[in-house]
């Protein structure tokens, strides 16, 4: 909401600075978020007379000037066709700066004649479009007068932003009421002038009373349309607002002015007279901004016999809009139910000022007032002859009361207001307040209806800069921890994974579809995307990391290492999960280690293993099961289980058609962490079990054995450990072998066993004992032991 | 002694001076005191002597022979030493050479930031709770005092969500999809999350008071440019008690953004607003200085060269959202409050360009990211 000083000026009577108010408009919750004086950048230009114009003797369409600015003759080199003798104009002294280029005016040589300065057009001033010729004012206009005091541009635009509850506010006299109340100067008594009528009013009636329950309408015949009063359109082009023609102008200064949105029908286009009535689906309208709006029913609109002429509250039709041509007129200002206006115009996306302000809810008791003022404004600058005002309807005019509780404005806004003050701030804002603290609230807020609301009102005048801070009390007690198991676990596999070289990444939750596809698809879309590729809400956490992997190695990177800790989500919930990215070079080519080595599946499986056993999982326990799905290579890929069902993670080398079709090389790898799927800790405690170190060295035995090629070595290394629970403590799988002294569809694989002694040290009897059941477990899954 | 003996011993004494190595010096070892060795021989001599001349004679082949064997050793040490030496100064390395060092992890600065925000309210005896990014329309709107027809709903530029049809999910690998929901036994309208103030209702709903939380996580807003991208981060508090007012909010959000910024000038300027969950409603500025250019938060913006900052939204929670969680809100009143988690780690760490923060650019992450080790604690003190 954009005002001028000046214009608030007309409603506050205050000795206050521009700066003073603008602090105070912080102050009570109008939120200042810019100030301009349009007259500053055009201090520098001033009101200036063609004393002569003459030829220039080296260039037929420039003539030489003599200017008086003030101070005496200047020579000006000009170009514009209506350059002459005796014309007033605008004058730009060397050292100012042309708002429309930035160019800084100097005395300088054009075409051999030197030039001081410049005779602008409206266009170089930024003032309007026209660039045909030099600016002509009326041959009074003061000679050396600044141009912005003259033109009245000297008047600083304030913007506000006003939340969605301060409808009243949406027009300077609503901003005007609130620094009044908030001391910052006197409201002046709004004049509203009698209108006299002369003979019935028009035609206008309501059958959609729930969506209008009030139409007042006036008509005006005999005007006509011109141009707005200078002081009308200064007003207007300095918030923002083309002026368009008198009645337009009009009906937009009342709204700003008032925050009463109104609309005027051209009377000759209209067909008998209007109804404010639900719209059958299917009907259509061409509104103000040229665009058609079918609509689909059960919209509040006004319509003749024949067709719609407005989208009631929110938009006018071209078809009756007025033009210059127009001579009679309707004035409606109507009452619109704020959750109607909202539904329509969610629907049509469609927003105007007029909705703003009928969605918010204006004042239900300034209809009267409100078309007074602008059939006024009509009969003062356009003629006529006004009708007499049809009021049909009433709107929602039911005082509301509420009880004011004083004492909340200590216990709730934490600032001890005396009794007598919060009364002032009240009836300073319009409330009446009445035995009892009985408090009504005026028609123009239509967003109080309830204690706090008040309490905010007697806070917000008061000043909130005034509430003392107030400390919260310490919890009794020893301090508990705060954060979740969940949430604990999610700091740890984010601090161990960043420990071990992986850099954390954040991507999009939304992915694009095709990107989703191999993964599952997704079980959630946006339905309104801001662009197609982020529609999929991720199943996965892979896609977004691998599309950072891709930028970072066409970015020159040669070794990636991301993770990512977010949800998954599926249509079950959303999945706490960690994603990892290997991409490009494991080491480097070097000095020691030769060429640049790659990623393996390996290293994907040994960075979970190690985030497994920083969250505390099982590790020992897990079976590694083969293939982990579609976009992984399935002859190296896996899954880390917990039991046959729980998943705990899947890795492996990326399947070439996936890594293609995120531009990665092949070789690339991936895993993913569901740490929702891991087992919750159980909390023993501080005390730990009873433990001392084992008084008997252990032993070490190594075996060989042959098995089937395809035997996975992780089968034997848990029979061999599962031969004798309690002294085998380790069995290690640290050979592999194939080819000469092995029969083809075999292999050797070599075990360290683990044996730790308990009570005394083996005897030979007893490591022979262990060895043969060492062999014979191994021979139940086919392996024999090596010769 | 006898002139033999004295020759004897130069001579030897010299071979053993001599002896280039280890092998040479026992050379002269077996020559001279080995079995068929000089002095050997020398003392064999003395048991077919009498006592007399033993006397006479023994002390001077047994001084030679200590000598010569203690000339000996030194020189097999010395001539091992040596050896070592040459052993040692042909194994030198060029130690100048590069070691391949493993790459740097880190962490994301906006997890950093949250680790620091949970220290700090952990020790205003703040919990941490969550909640799904894919909230339901009544706990993102509806429970928060914003109906259907509500203008606020406009600033808030909301993502609407829906359940895929599971025939459209080509390729489906019956992705945990067990409960197969499809749109149409589903009529609830879901949203991305517009804020993290939905989990107030959660929490509300689920726990009785007095509550104190922090929810932060992830929201989403239809809004992309340098300081907007459709998904950003928030961080939600919560307090719910008897007799809980605008002073305790006042102080807690003064609390919390001096031990966050970790300065002591920390100047803050509530402004009356306008949330619908709220009421009364405050939005938060901060005070920042200009320092070469940089806006720094701190300092008094009305005694300096600087200006205010919106950080925050805030206020008492609106007594329609303490009923429809159920609670009494004549027994039960508190504060909320919203922020920025990627907007606050910009305002401490000097980021401007809040898309950089998901694009996962190494680069990027190594210059803004933290170390594993750098855990924010209340002792170590929460910056890193």
């Amino acid at each position: 909401m954009k005002f001028t000083y000046g214009w608030l000026k007309q409603h506050l009577d205050t000795d206050a600075t521009l700066d003073t108010i603008l602090t105070a408009l912080n102050r009570i919750g109008l939120e200042v978020e810019g100030v301009e004086n349009p007259g500053e950048k055009l201090a520098a230009f001033r009101v200036a007379r063609v004393l002569s114009a003459e030829r220039h003797p080296q260039a037929d369409k420039l003539q030489i000037l003599s200017v008086d600015a003030g101070d005496g003759p200047l020579q000006v080199v000009c170009g514009a066709p209506n350059a002459r003798a005796g014309l007033v104009g605008v004058f730009g002294m060397p050292g100012a700066t042309v708002p429309a280029n930035g160019m800084v005016l100097k005395v300088a040589a054009i075409r051999g004649v030197e030039s001081n300065g410049m005779m602008c057009s409206t266009r170089e001033l930024e003032l309007g479009e026209d660039h045909d010729g030099i600016i002509e004012l009326p041959d009074d206009a003061p000679v050396g007068t600044p141009f912005p005091a003259y033109a009245g541009l000297d008047d600083p635009v304030i913007d506000v932003s006003v939340t969605p509850n301060r409808q009243d506010c949406m027009g300077v006299r609503g901003i005007a009421r609130d620094l009044a109340a908030a001391g910052y100067g006197t409201l002046k008594p709004l004049a509203v002038p009698v209108v006299a009528g002369e003979g019935a009013g028009p035609d206008v009636r309501i059958e959609d009373a729930a969506g209008c329950p009030a139409f007042h309408a006036q008509v005006v015949r005999g005007l006509t349309n011109g141009e707005a009063p200078e002081w009308m359109r200064r007003r207007l082009t300095a918030i923002g607002q083309k002026p368009i023609s008198t009645l337009v102008d009009i009906t937009n200064y009342v709204m700003f002015d008032l925050g009463r949105p109104l609309h005027v029908y051209d009377l000759a286009k209209l067909n008998g007279g209007l109804v404010a009535r639900k719209a059958v689906a299917g009907e259509s309208v061409v509104a103000l901004n040229g665009k058609a709006y079918t609509l689909a029913g059960g919209e509040t609109v006004i319509a003749d016999g024949q067709a719609v002429h407005d989208i009631g509250g929110i938009m006018g039709g071209e078809h009756s809009g007025v033009s210059a041509t127009t001579t009679d007129v309707l004035i409606e200002c109507a009452y619109f139910t704020p959750e109607a206006i909202a539904r329509t115009g969610q629907k049509l996306a469609l927003t105007s000022d007029a909705r703003t302000r009928f969605e918010r809810g204006v004042d239900p008791a300034f209809l009267d007032a409100g078309l007074a003022i602008a059939t006024d404004y009509v009969l003062q600058l356009c003629g006529g002859t006004a009708s007499g005002v049809t009021r049909a309807g009433s709107p929602p005019l039911e005082p509301r009361t509420i009880t004011h509780q004083p004492g909340r404005v200590a216990t709730l806004g934490g600032l001890d207001v005396a009794e007598d003050r919060q009364r002032d701030i009240l009836e300073r804002l319009g409330f009446t307040v009445g035995d009892g603290w009985q408090v009504t609230v005026p028609s123009w807020r239509r967003d109080i209806d309830g204690t706090a609301d008040l309490v905010e009102e007697v806070i917000r005048i008061e000043g909130l800069d005034k509430v003392p801070s107030t400390p919260l009390d310490r919890p009794p007690g020893v301090a508990v921890p705060t954060a979740t198991p969940e949430q604990k676990l999610e700091r740890r596999l984010r601090r161990a994974a960043a420990a071990r070289g992986l850099a954390e990444a954040i991507t999009w939750s939304f992915i694009a579809e095709d990107e989703a596809a191999p993964f599952g698809g997704g079980a959630w879309e946006v339905v309104n995307p801001i662009a197609n590729d982020m529609r999929i809400m991720r199943p996965s956490l892979l896609p977004g990391l691998l599309s950072a992997a891709a930028r970072n190695l066409k970015r020159g990177q040669s070794s990636v290492k991301l993770f990512e800790i977010g949800r998954r989500y599926l249509a079950d919930g959303e999945r706490m999960t960690l994603g990892i990215v290997l991409a490009g070079d494991r080491t480097p080519r070097g000095w020691r280690g030769g060429k640049a080595q790659g990623f393996d599946a390996f290293d994907a499986k040994g960075e979970l293993l190690a985030l497994l056993e920083a969250a505390g999982a099982p590790v020992g326990n897990l079976q590694v099961m083969a293939a982990a799905g579609d976009v992984y290579h399935p002859g190296q890929s896996a899954t880390l289980r917990l039991g046959p069902k729980t998943v705990l993670a899947s890795f492996g080398v990326l399947h070439p058609t996936i890594a293609k079709a995120f531009d990665l090389p092949a070789g690339t790898v991936a895993a993913e962490l569901y740490i929702d799927a891991l087992p919750a800790k159980r909390s023993g405690g501080a005390m730990r079990s009873a433990y001392a170190p084992p008084a008997l060295q252990a032993v070490t035995r190594d075996f060989a054995f042959l098995v089937a090629e395809d035997l996975a070595g992780d089968q034997l290394v848990r029979a061999v450990r599962g031969a004798d629970k309690g002294l085998i403590v380790d069995a290690r799988l640290f050979d592999m072998f194939v080819g000469t002294g092995v029969e083809p569809g075999r292999k050797s694989l070599a075990i360290e066993v683990t044996l730790q002694p308990v009570a005394k040290s083996f005897t030979d009897a007893e490591l022979k004992a262990i060895s043969d059941k060492i062999v014979a477990a191994a021979g139940k899954i086919g392996a024999s032991l090596r010769a | 002694m006898t002139p033999d003996l004295d020759q004897l011993r130069a001579d030897l004494l010299a071979a053993i001076d001599a002896s280039a190595g280890v092998d040479a010096l026992e050379a002269v070892r077996v020559h001279a005191l080995g079995k068929q060795g000089a002095i050997t021989g020398l003392l064999k001599t003395l048991g077919g002597l009498s006592p007399e001349e033993r006397q006479t004679v023994a002390p001077g082949i047994h001084a030679l022979r200590e000598v010569v064997t203690a000339a000996i050793a030194e020189r097999k040490a010395d001539l091992e030493a040596k050896a070592l030496a040459a052993k040692l100064a042909s194994e030198r390395v060029d130690l100048t050479l590069p070691v391949d060092r493993p790459a740097t992890g880190g962490v994301h600065p906006v997890s950093q930031v949250m680790d620091e925000l949970a220290e700090i309210f952990a020790d205003l005896g703040f919990a941490v709770a969550t909640g799904p990014e894919i909230e339901d329309d009544w706990h993102n709107f509806t429970a928060l005092n914003i109906p259907e027809t509500h203008p606020a709903r406009a600033m808030h530029d909301t993502f609407y969500a829906q359940r895929r049809s599971p025939q459209g999910e080509t390729g489906a690998a019956g992705a945990a999809s067990d409960d197969g929901g499809s749109a149409t036994d589903t009529p609830e309208r879901y949203v991305l999350r517009t804020h993290t103030s939905p989990v107030q209702i959660r929490t509300m709903m689920a726990q009785k008071p007095p509550i104190r939380i922090i929810a932060p996580g992830r929201v989403y807003r239809s809004d992309s440019d340098a300081t907007h991208t459709p998904m950003f981060h928030q961080i939600e508090g919560l307090v719910i008690d008897r007799g809980i007012h605008m002073g305790h909010l006042k102080w807690t959000l003064e609390t919390f953004l001096k031990a966050y910024f970790e300065r002591d000038d920390i100047v803050l300027r509530l402004r009356p607003s306008y949330f619908p969950f709220t009421e009364p409603s405050a939005e938060v500025d901060i005070g920042y200085t200009l320092e070469k250019g940089r806006r720094v938060v701190g300092g008094d913006p009305a005694k300096g060269n600087g200006g205010w900052m919106e950080v925050l939204g805030s206020g008492m929670v609106h007594p329609k959202v303490i009923e429809a969680c159920g609670l009494d809100p004549n027994e039960w009143q508190g504060f909320a409050f919203g922020t920025g988690v990627d907007r606050l780690a910009m305002l401490k760490y000097g980021m401007d360009d809040l898309r950089a923060f998901f694009d996962g650019d190494l680069r990027w992450l190594r210059h803004y990211g933290f170390s594993a080790l750098d855990v924010p604690t209340l002792s170590g003190g929460v910056t890193a």
